[in-house]
């Protein structure tokens, strides 16, 4: 069983309390885009076979959205982080080198 | 290929079984094919034979990077059936069971398709009225369905409890010509049947990359295990890997890679004789011919690629399935698995062409791929020989997601399926 700690209550959860999000970091857009940009916001995934960044939210518990890094072949958890950022923070990305040294971001 | 017959049973009982050949051949790739087939799983074969028994292209090459029919071909339930609500998914889907009928007979090999019939349950007042709005969608296709009352559903599958106190059973929609079929015999009748058509059939060959004439130039062949290998076009069928191969060839894909579970019983003594679906609860059982219980369940909630699951889940369909089953309740499971489906947001799959020229897919199958082997085969096969998706695969191109023009059958039924 998948489990991770939440970094807004610090509590460690297991899958059956979080809600998966998908996909993480993806960059909206809106009125005024292109027909391709809105249409590889709204559908087209990444889903690769390795390391995933995530958005998950911790539904039976503090109830906030944060961020995992994690694998998708090992279930490894390499980290979670904040909600409230664009891309994945320096630590995390260290984190994910240690352990994943060939992988290119 | 020799044939399969009574007489060469009994020809080779009486010379100590020394005459049977191999079911399909071993060869080393070639350095060029007209046609590259990316996955020897159900689909991939069936896209193979039907390129070469329709189309008469018989320069194919079939890649397996583990052994045939070793994927979701070799992990599901086994289901076939066709009573869907959109008209694109009927038709498909029709097609599909209709090519079931005589399967075993056009390839020569037992597929042991058994019409034994389906039966979806309603167990909420929201399904019973989905379920009946399919029923009469069903009767415009032209695909054999009716709804039966709770009363009918007991006297087809007496083992089923329909009043219990969280999943009453409120009816039933009941296709008789659905069923099941040997899964694996289904991958080994393709095989066998596309290479004695001419197709090469090349097992433990991983594509590493897929090459093209410069940046935005069309497909040129593809980097394998085995060496470079070159083709005018390539058709790739690899359902949970279809993003890993739409990553080589430099595009992505409206898919996401889960695992979903089965597990089967013990065997127990013939106790039900159809299939039977409770998409409520995720819940989706039938009975072997060995007698084992064969049951599936839910998708997990986010992307992996484990071929495990979480456990959770077989937990919550096992828990359902004890109420509307009473009589399995302390069955032991003996085998639990899972297989890596690429799920689409609309719930179905995506054939055609892609945005790299000479490139076409087929994939997006999700939790119910296995009943659409001969259709989306058949399909498929027109759509790469011809260059232009056939009537039946057009409205599962692609560009629907742009066009927004989706085959919404999540919202049919309200689950994967």
């Amino acid at each position: 069983m998948l489990i991770l700690t939440c970094p807004c209550c610090g509590a460690e959860c297991a899958e059956t309390e979080l809600a998966p999000g998908g996909e993480a970091h993806l960059k909206r857009f809106g009125p005024g885009s292109g027909d391709d940009e809105f249409t590889g916001y709204l559908f087209e995934r990444k889903n690769p076979k390795g390391v995933h960044f995530e958005r998950w939210r911790h539904a039976f518990g503090c109830g906030k959205w944060f961020h995992a890094a994690r694998c998708t072949v090992t279930l490894e958890v390499f980290g979670t982080y904040t909600a409230q950022v664009s891309e994945p923070p320096q630590d995390i990305l260290d984190a994910i080198r240690a352990r994943r040294p060939g992988w290119e971001g | 290929m020799r044939r399969y017959s009574a007489f060469a049973v009994a020809r080779e009982a009486a010379r100590f079984h020394s005459g049977w050949e191999r079911a399909w051949g071993n060869p080393e790739p070639k350095r060029h094919y007209e046609v590259i087939v990316i996955g020897g799983g159900g689909h991939g074969l069936a896209t193979a034979y039907y390129l070469a028994k329709n189309h008469g292209i018989t320069n194919v090459a079939v890649l397996e990077k583990g052994w045939l029919g070793g994927g979701n071909t070799g992990r599901n339930t086994t289901i076939i059936r066709s009573n869907y609500l959109q008209d694109a998914s009927a038709s498909i889907y029709e097609l599909s069971r209709g090519l079931y009928e005589d399967l075993s007979q056009q390839l020569n090999f037992n597929i042991m398709f058994s019409p034994r019939g389906v039966m979806m349950l309603c167990q909420t007042e929201h399904e019973f009225r989905a379920m009946q709005r399919t029923a009469h969608a069903n009767r415009l296709a032209g695909i054999k369905t009716e709804m039966v009352t709770p009363h009918k559903v007991k006297e087809i599958c007496p083992i089923l409890n329909i009043d219990g106190p969280r999943y009453p059973v409120l009816g039933g929609l009941w296709q008789p010509r659905g069923g099941t079929a040997r899964h694996d015999a289904v991958a080994w009748g393709y095989a066998r049947a596309a290479s004695a058509l001419g197709v090469d059939i090349i097992q433990k060959c991983e594509v590493t990359a897929i090459d093209r004439y410069g940046p935005g130039g069309r497909v040129s062949g593809v980097q394998t295990s085995k060496g470079a290998i070159t083709c005018d076009k390539l058709c790739i069928v690899v359902a949970g890997h279809s993003g890993v191969l739409a990553e080589m060839a430099g595009f992505r894909l409206p898919i996401e890679s889960m695992p979903l579970q089965a597990l089967v019983s013990e065997p127990i003594k013939p106790c039900m004789d159809i299939v039977v679906m409770a998409n409520t609860v995720h819940g989706y059982m039938s009975q072997s011919d060995k007698g084992e219980m064969v049951i599936g369940g839910g998708t997990d909630g986010y992307n992996a690629y484990t071929q495990r699951g979480s456990f959770q889940h077989i937990e919550e369909t096992v828990r359902a399935l004890c109420e509307t089953f009473p009589i399995i309740s302390r069955l032991k499971m003996l085998r639990q698995w899972g297989g890596i489906v690429d799920m689409t947001g609309d719930r179905s799959p995506i054939i055609g062409k892609t945005p790299v020229e000479g490139i076409f897919i087929n994939c997006g199958w999700g939790t119910g791929g296995f009943k659409a082997i001969p259709g989306s085969g058949w399909c498929t096969a027109a759509t790469v020989a011809k260059g232009t998706p056939d009537e039946v695969a057009g409205p599962f191109g692609i560009d629907r997601f742009r066009a927004g023009r989706m085959i919404d059958e999540s919202v049919a039924a309200a689950v994967a399926h």
